[in-house]
């Protein structure tokens, strides 16, 4: 079932795809390999990068990034990511690193809405609200289920999202979409080593130790759980 | 001080939108965290009547919870407050305490200075 579920989304040819999430390097985990296998090919991806996750933590061991200069260093670290992942269309609304909760849900909504009116992506990527842990995350499902929601339902696109919370299958079930993406394993962990300021690669991925086989398994895998509108 | 109600406390931040305040904001991990435990990295800042003015202000979270405030020019952001001040009619005075009751975080605002 799983395999031949896999085989299907793999070979889907989608019209546009329009990924939406709030930080640079969320795209480096879970969609990574997934985008990556759309833009091989051919569909053209646009990534909608809500913020420039400005309040991040991580500044480098020892400290090579300041308050000042994360911003810039992270978009820096994002165009990287996408260059590897082949994203031609990055768009940086230029919202606020952990405001998107607080923020007034009309110019989100706006933003997104805009992007699907002038896009009209076959499918989008998001996370999945209500199960993605951080609350950037989970506004920014909020505001791109909101926004899918407000178009006909004719024009709506299949909207894919991410769920990392614990617990989020007792919820929300098993997910329905399961992507192998062992053939683009090399984009996506280019783009995870993308982002230097966040993850210490010899952390992440050891210093080339892992065999491949180690790298398939943690990294071979995207799970998505296709949103249900209501009528 | 009482535990929050978020929709109580949500009809204070908007009843000081708009005007001209005064901000106290403060978070500490206590002067004796690294003497109880020197894996602990002792921090604390505050700032004590800064001028602010706020178009729009949210608490959120199921508790302990979140309060962002938008400005012209930026944000004023709280995190892990637990407690208000129920018979403050003029200010907003938030706190947050850990599991010893020891005050974490505050966020107060008051259209007059505070002391």
């Amino acid at each position: 079932m799983t395999e031949e579920r896999t085989a299907q989304m793999t070979d889907k040819r989608e019209r546009h795809v329009l990924v939406v999430l709030p930080h640079p390097d969320d795209e480096a985990f879970g969609v990574a390999g997934t985008v990556a296998g759309h833009a091989r090919r051919g569909t053209p991806v646009t990534y909608a990068c809500l913020t420039l996750g400005q309040m991040g933590r991580n500044m480098g061991i020892p400290p090579f990034a300041s308050r000042v200069t994360l911003p810039d260093i992270r978009r820096r670290e994002l165009e990287a990511s996408c260059r590897a992942l082949g994203i031609a269309d990055l768009r940086m609304p230029g919202f606020h690193d952990k405001m998107l909760e607080f923020e007034d849900p009309a110019l989100l909504d706006g933003a997104i809405g805009g992007l699907l009116r002038e896009l009209q992506p076959s499918l989008v990527l998001t996370f999945y609200p209500g199960h993605a842990v951080h609350p950037d995350h989970d506004a920014c499902g909020a505001a791109v289920v909101r926004a899918v929601a407000a178009l006909p339902e004719r024009e709506r696109p299949v909207v894919h999202a991410v769920a990392i919370a614990r617990d989020h299958e007792r919820d929300i079930g098993p997910p329905d979409v399961i992507v192998d993406v062992r053939d683009t394993l090399g984009p996506k962990l280019a783009a995870i080593r993308a982002h230097r300021s966040q993850f210490q690669a010899a952390e992440l991925m050891g210093t080339g130790s892992y065999t491949e086989e180690e790298l398939q398994a943690r990294f071979g895998t995207e799970r998505y759980w296709t949103y249900r509108f209501g009528p | 001080m009482r535990t929050i109600e978020p929709t109580e406390v949500q009809r204070r931040i908007d009843r000081l939108q708009g005007q001209e305040l005064y901000i106290h904001l403060e978070q500490t991990t206590g002067a004796y965290a690294a003497h109880l435990d020197s894996t602990k990295h002792p921090a604390a800042t505050f700032i004590s009547n800064a001028r602010i003015r706020y178009a729009r202000g949210s608490i959120s979270g199921g508790g302990p919870y979140r309060v962002g405030l938008k400005m012209a020019q930026g944000w004023v952001y709280s995190e892990g407050l637990t407690h208000y001040e129920e018979d403050e009619q003029q200010r907003l005075i938030l706190a947050g305490h850990d599991q010893q009751g020891k005050l974490v975080v505050a966020l107060q605002l008051s259209p007059e200075p505070f002391a």
